[in-house]
């Protein structure tokens, strides 16, 4: 078997086979009459692993290639792509593009970025780190980690089995301004779902770990640890009685909190009227000593970029500062839909960070005292148009600061709006896992359904 | 179906200097002692959206892909690998890759192939080319005057439509060799109603495998605009949902996404035969009312959930997964039959070629009863009356659900009074439908619009119920 990221980094050499489509994606688009086009070449290969009890269930090898061209004659706008990087296939791919825009109607909107807002220099932002592990080694380290959930307590009795994936991805963005920019980026993530049964039923959980570098992964026996306690810690789970109490997030849902407001915030919804921030620019969204930055360079980080999708430079931004919504999040199109600048944000957010408070989780139960600790969130249930929230929830409920009994098959429900304005704390403890980074949040009240 | 296979030899094979009968010597490659089976998929599908928003088409684009998988089984093992380029050395690259799961030894081969025969359940056309890009565009444009002139609350009117066509072709080492032409359309309406400094949306459409002349018969596409705006301006007046555990009716059509989430995902093969579904080992016992027939059905001609092969080549079938409230039956993949020692049922299903089959649904549906659906709602003094959702999730193991409502009223002394403002519900697969204490005569499959997701896979499937009454569920408002 082989490796898929072997010795011989062939990196650079892709970099520059994509560079080179990417540009002539652009001559041929100019060739074909279009005034502005922009292209985005990219290939992503991975190897996936999974082991359950104790074999080898499915070893994936993955590799997708993509050129995705956006043409613009005038103000009308086509876009096509292909997974197909033939010569023949880029050209037809450029053909239907172009075919599309002549049936598009003008949108004064449409367009590239604006010049001077391109990136100028791409800071090396530290994402690239080939994993150079074998098919065989990924098959013990998935046993490693699976093993080390099955043989925490002996009511772990089945497992959804662990996974070890490995992904590189490489991908060259060029437009009709003479813009060409490419990235390289690893990612690898651990993961393990284990399950416990005992008199009250089975119940399931996991938890894993990503990372850019393969050096910083916790050590892999206690990730499956870590999925054992929180599966034990389910067994029991019971509903609750319907009541008005606090709800406090763990990290891991307290992020789906947060992109909420991302999404609430971004061009998209805002110019199509589909927000419940319309209008909220430069008011008070959060309490008053709430921060929300977005920070698009930080070395390894899970969303760093040096550029948007539209070659727009990032950068540093806030986005709550003491609690008032400082800018909306914004690519070119809708930044001009709205009458103001792209923020660096077409694709979406890069980092954003919850500046974290002082309190770690059981400092945070403490303070709540009675109240429901979520750990998992089901379903949809969230309207971005009026902020209307309603999901299943599962986690513990919580007296005197301590741990009373698992909970299930509840839902909690509140409108967006106050649930962000009535932030009682974010926690210290941030989970560094994703591009959003937030501590736990602790909310003063929602309103719990359930039977009991 | 020999007409389709050789259609889409020349669409797939052909361009890569390749005929089936090549495949005999990738199979060799792939088969070995240890292999129990192994298949190829090789898949083109074309795919065109165009969307209104403004009034004004402001966006298209097109896409292609294609590729084929391999897949080589051992036991419970899978090795897989893919690629995008369909010539004999990356074939075999792939099979050697995919192979490896099984370790070395001497080369196998499989069984020679011989086409499948499956009933045809939609036109091999190409729905792209189904109507001109100038008709496409001027259909947008009705639906969204249609959808303005409807009510002059509507501020904003987003309208899509998508054509898809897949071509596949299937050989597998168990002798099977089949292909399908895949047409699939689709039309979303969004509107956004304003009144007195509120907001809110509604949304609609449908579609099915057929053109889009079929989609628009009918004045189906105005149905649809004036659908979203009738859905949004209910939402205008709606009050907060109540909270907390009630008798629940669910209106006919696409609230059957509750028997999706609630034992749909539970009676899949895969999660049985691991025993991680909530209803592992309770075939022959009693899940459901009396009463309460599901079945899953991909043999529903033009359905968005219906398929005339599965992904691994097994025509589909019509699945009896509850009878008269008895658990029946899986929905089974080939792996997962072969290992449960089953025969499979045509569920066999994958995002792409980029992707692993496994079970999944097709159409999943509640048969009718005989109840007048306006003598259920009256049997409700105070309860809920839900008739549109959103989308639902399952925890397979402990059997929790949800489904969330996006159009719901109360019932107050037997009459729909209020809209309420949408919610979701919570429920336990293992009991709801021990609830259902009326089942209506109204059966009604929904529209077209429904996407499944399993582990990261997206399939289109369909869903369908008549009116139902629940004694009990558990509905998350505000109004505690």
């Amino acid at each position: 078997m082989t490796a898929i990221v072997t010795d011989k980094d062939t990196s650079s050499a892709d970099l520059d086979r994509l560079s080179a489509i990417a540009q002539d994606v652009i001559r041929l688009a100019r060739a074909k009459g279009a005034s502005e086009a922009d292209v985005a070449a990219s290939i992503d290969l991975g190897l996936s692993v999974g082991v359950r009890l104790g074999e080898v269930e499915t070893v994936e090898h993955t590799r997708d290639r993509g050129v995705a061209v956006t043409v613009y004659f005038g103000r009308r706008k086509g876009s096509a792509n292909t997974a197909d990087l033939d010569p023949k296939s880029i050209e037809l791919t450029v053909e239907h593009a172009c075919a599309i825009a002549r049936h598009t109607e003008e949108d004064p909107a449409n367009g590239l970025a604006e010049e001077e807002l391109l990136a100028r220099e791409i800071p090396d932002l530290d994402l690239w780190h080939p994993w150079d592990i074998t098919p065989e080694e990924a098959i013990r380290l998935g046993i490693e980690i699976e093993d080390a959930g099955r043989s925490f307590d002996a009511r772990i009795d089945n497992s959804d089995g662990s996974a070890v994936q490995v992904g590189a991805s490489l991908t060259a963005y060029a437009n009709s301004l003479g813009f060409l920019g490419t990235e390289r980026s690893t990612s690898h993530s651990l993961s393990v779902a284990l399950i416990a049964e005992d008199a009250s039923g089975m119940q399931r959980d996991y938890w894993y770990d990503a990372v850019r570098h393969a050096g910083d992964f916790a050590d892999p026996a206690s990730i499956g640890r870590k999925a054992a306690e929180r599966t034990l810690a389910r067994l029991g789970a019971r509903s609750l009685g319907t009541r008005e109490c606090p709800v406090l997030f763990v990290p891991e849902v307290a992020r789906s909190l947060v992109g909420h407001f991302l999404s609430a915030a971004s061009g998209g919804a805002l110019y199509r009227r589909a927000s419940f921030l319309l209008d909220q620019l430069g008011q008070p969204v959060f309490p008053s000593w709430m921060q929300i930055v977005e920070r698009p360079h930080i070395l390894r980080g899970h969303g760093s970029t040096a550029f948007d999708s539209e070659g727009v430079a990032t950068r540093d931004s806030d986005l709550v500062r003491d609690g008032v919504l400082a800018r909306y999040i914004l690519g070119s199109y809708s930044a001009r839909k709205l009458g103001l600048r792209s923020t660096g944000n077409a694709g979406g957010v890069q980092n954003i960070v919850v500046q974290p408070g002082a309190q770690d989780l059981r400092a945070l139960m403490k303070g709540m005292g009675t109240g429901l600790l979520v750990t998992e969130l089901m379903g949809q249930g969230v309207s971005l148009v009026t902020g209307d929230y309603s999901r299943g929830a599962s986690g513990f409920w919580v007296e005197r600061g301590e741990i009373v009994h698992p909970v299930e098959e509840i839902t909690i429900a509140g409108n967006l709006r106050e649930m962000y304005r009535n932030v009682v704390a974010v926690g210290s403890d941030v989970d560094p896992r994703s591009h959003i980074l937030t501590g736990s949040i602790l909310l003063e009240r929602m309103a719990i359904a359930g039977e009991g | 179906m020999s007409t389709l296979i050789s259609h889409a030899e020349h669409q797939l094979l052909r361009p890569g200097g390749l005929s089936t009968s090549d495949l005999d010597g990738v199979f060799a490659r792939l088969m070995g002692p240890a292999i129990d089976a192994a298949d190829l998929y090789f898949q083109h599908s074309r795919t065109e959206s165009w969307v209104l928003e403004d009034g004004i088409v402001k966006d298209g684009s097109h896409s292609i892909e294609q590729g084929v998988g391999v897949r080589a089984l051992s036991g419970e093992k899978t090795g897989f690998a893919y690629s995008d380029e369909i010539v004999l050395p990356a074939l075999l690259e792939a099979a050697g890759s995919a192979r490896a799961i099984a370790h070395a030894g001497a080369n196998g081969t499989g069984r020679p192939l011989a086409i499948a025969s499956a009933h045809a359940l939609y036109p091999a056309i190409d729905p792209i080319d189904s109507l001109a890009n100038e008709d496409k565009i001027a259909v947008l444009r009705e639906v969204d005057a249609t959808c303005r002139a409807a009510d002059p609350r509507v501020k904003q009117v987003v309208v899509s439509i998508a054509a898809a066509l897949d071509t596949v072709l299937v050989a597998h080492s168990d002798g099977t060799l089949a292909a399908d032409v895949r047409p699939l359309v689709r039309m979303n309406v969004q509107v956004i109603a304003e009144q007195d400094g509120r907001r809110e949306s509604g949304s609609s459409g449908g579609g099915g495998r057929y053109g889009f002349p079929e989609l628009l018969r009918n004045g189906r596409a105005h149905a649809f605009a004036r659908e979203a705006v009738r859905a949004a301006l209910v939402n205008l007046e709606a009050v907060p949902a109540p909270a907390g555990t009630m008798p629940v009716v669910l209106g006919p059509g696409w609230p059957g996404v509750l028997l999706h989430e609630a034992i749909g995902h539970g009676f899949e093969g895969d999660f049985n035969r691991k025993e991680t579904s909530a209803f592992a080992g309770m075939l022959g016992e009693k899940v459901a009312a009396d009463g309460v027939t599901v079945v899953d059905d991909g043999t529903l001609a033009g359905r968005r959930g219906s398929l005339s092969i599965d992904d691994e080549g097994t025509p589909s079938g019509c699945t009896m997964l509850i009878e008269n409230g008895v658990m029946k039956g899986y929905m089974q993949d080939k792996l997962n039959a072969r290992l449960m020692g089953m025969a499979p049922t045509g569920n066999g299903r994958r995002e792409s070629f980029a992707h692993l089959p496994m079970p999944r649904m097709t159409n999943t549906y509640m048969l009718p009863g005989e109840r007048d659906p306006g003598e259920i709602i009256a049997s409700v003094k105070r309860g809920l009356y839900a008739v549109n959702f959103g989308g639902g999730q399952v925890d397979i193991t402990n059997g929790k659900f949800t489904f969330s409502a996006s159009e719901a009223y109360l019932i107050e002394d037997g009459k729909v009074t209020r809209p309420v403002k949408g919610a979701t519900l919570i429920g336990s697969g293992a009991e709801v439908l021990k609830r259902v204490s009326m089942i209506g005569n109204d059966l009604e499959l929904d529209e077209g619009v429904g996407v499944c997701g399993k582990d990261g896979q997206s399939v289109p499937v369909g869903v369908g119920q008549p009116t139902l009454r629940i004694d009990a569920m558990t509905v998350g408002g505000t109004a505690v």
